[in-house]
């Protein structure tokens, strides 16, 4: 599913690169956990692999498309098969619930009547069936962050990546975030989790990327 | 029945509220009723250097040698290739032109006059050397010159009215381009959520030309409307001028509304697709 060869990630010349030497694959289907910690380069990673950066040196492929060398039209294609929770959940304050779910499979131009009907079943799966119409400012944190996750997921992405998605919710909400996580796992797809939390790894036991200075430390 | 889609739902970048709904359209409208006026100009002062060039600079007066009939001559005249028209001027009606001058001192000799009508300036020069030929003493009064230089400035005026509609055009591209810029800037984090979500360049810069380009357009009608009746009220000051009410340049002016949607188009399409490049 992913394979990244010798890559190396720099945002700015003459810095230290956010990551360096890095080559490890993830098989499809896998449940990945990404461990390090603060400026280990988690984040940088999980940009590359949501194709919001490209390599600055190396080798990268997700889905078998060489992303190093892609052109640059090539990238929305793929980045449509990839789902993505933010930490910072990142919805669109001016949409509702429902809205903001529905966007990937408006992006991905389906139709109209079945959009909105997979956005409703999602919402149902992450159990907020009952607040489609709400606005995002108006739910919990944890609401938000499933919210998040109904919207990276409803359009069944080959790969899912979540960075910290758990990091600003109590216990229950985090309990909860991880088992959907999970359960899309169990449904095929490769997920990818960023994540603090040792009890977490431990509590729910899967291979472990661990990062340090934008290396990678151990993977497994 | 299928639910309608709500409308903010087909405005995901929230453009609505990110590119002013009053501020663009007023300037467009602005930009729109100075066009309109420029147009309007540029066919006035067509009109005028029509008129003097075909009007005044085509009439040409030839005082005959002392004691000639104007009658015969003025057959003879209308017989050279390039006259329209030759009439003789009668006493009763050359006295009269005279009067001004001479007062009631009728007992001056008054010389024999023709009036002639060109069928073009063009052929000024041409007629000028064939009644030398065929009248000779004869002497021509042509209005050419001071003609020419009225429709010369006629032809500035109206050069301008078209610089001045060029550099409204730009202006108006500039101030879209800039309202754009506004708008991906209010929009920076929802474009950048979009585009990771698979939005390509098209469908994000499709959002923004469509919303600016309907901006604009209303923009423009608003200012057409508003320049209408200034337009006409202008045609009727300058009637006297040209000899009859101004002709409106409907076409020109029927191009306006989607002219200025067409720059608003291009313009917010190639501002956010060059915005959008910055991304991966």
């Amino acid at each position: 599913m992913v394979r990244l060869e010798d890559i190396t990630l720099s945002y700015r010349r003459g810095e230290n690169p956010a990551l360096a030497g890095l080559s490890c694959t993830l098989e499809a289907g896998s449940f990945t956990w990404l461990m390090g910690a603060s400026g280990a380069g988690k984040s940088s990673l999980l940009k590359l692999l949501q194709l919001s950066v490209r390599p600055s040196a190396g080798k990268l492929f997700v889905m078998g498309a060489p992303i190093h060398s892609a052109r640059r039209q090539a990238l929305p294609g793929l980045r449509r098969r990839i789902g993505i929770v933010f930490q910072d959940f990142r919805l669109l304050p001016h949409l509702s619930v429902l809205e903001n779910v529905a966007l990937p499979l408006r992006i991905a131009g389906r139709r109209e009547a079945q959009l909105m009907a997979d956005a409703q079943e999602m919402l149902r799966w992450v159990g907020l069936g009952h607040r489609m119409e709400a606005r995002p400012e108006a739910l919990s944190g944890g609401e938000q962050q499933r919210v998040a996750l109904a919207r990276a997921v409803v359009a069944r992405p080959a790969l899912l990546l979540a960075d910290e998605p758990t990091s600003h919710l109590d216990e229950a909400q985090a309990r909860r975030v991880v088992s959907l996580l999970q359960e899309m796992h169990r449904m095929g797809t490769t997920v990818v989790v960023a994540t603090h939390s040792a009890a977490m790894t431990e509590e729910h036991p899967a291979p472990i990327l661990r990062l340090e200075h934008g290396r990678l430390l151990s993977h497994g | 029945m299928a639910k309608r889609t709500p409308a903010r739902a087909k405005d995901p970048l929230g453009l609505r509220r990110a590119v002013s709904g009053w501020l663009l359209p007023g300037l467009v409208a602005a930009m729109a009723l100075l066009a309109a006026i420029a147009l309007g100009g540029a066919e006035a002062a067509e009109a005028l250097a029509r008129r003097w060039e075909g009007g005044a600079a085509a009439a040409m007066l030839v005082q005959l040698p002392q004691g000639s009939d104007p009658a015969p001559a003025a057959q003879q005249l209308a017989a050279i290739p390039g006259v329209a028209e030759a009439t003789a001027m009668d006493q009763a009606r050359l006295s009269a032109l005279l009067h001004p001058w001479l007062g009631d001192a009728t007992g001056l000799p008054l010389p024999a006059m023709v009036e002639l009508r060109l069928t073009s300036t063009r052929q000024a020069e041409a007629v000028q050397q064939a009644i030398a030929e065929m009248l000779p003493g004869a002497a021509v009064e042509a209005h050419g010159v001071w003609v020419a230089r009225l429709s010369a400035l006629a032809r500035s005026l109206q050069a301008m009215a078209w610089l001045t509609l060029a550099l409204v055009g730009g202006l108006a591209a500039a101030i879209i381009a800039v309202a754009t810029r506004a708008g991906i800037a209010a929009r920076r984090d929802t474009i950048t959520i979009l585009h990771d979500m698979g939005a390509t360049d098209g469908a994000i810069s499709r959002r923004f030309a469509g919303r600016v380009a309907w901006l604009a357009g209303c923009g423009a009608c608003c200012g057409l409307a508003v320049a209408l009746p200034l337009l006409f009220g202008l045609g009727q000051l300058a009637s006297p001028l040209l000899g009859g009410g101004l002709e409106m340049p409907w076409p020109a002016l029927a191009t306006l509304v989607p002219g200025a949607a067409l720059i608003a188009w291009v313009t917010a399409q190639s501002a956010v697709r060059m915005w959008l490049k910055r991304l991966p």
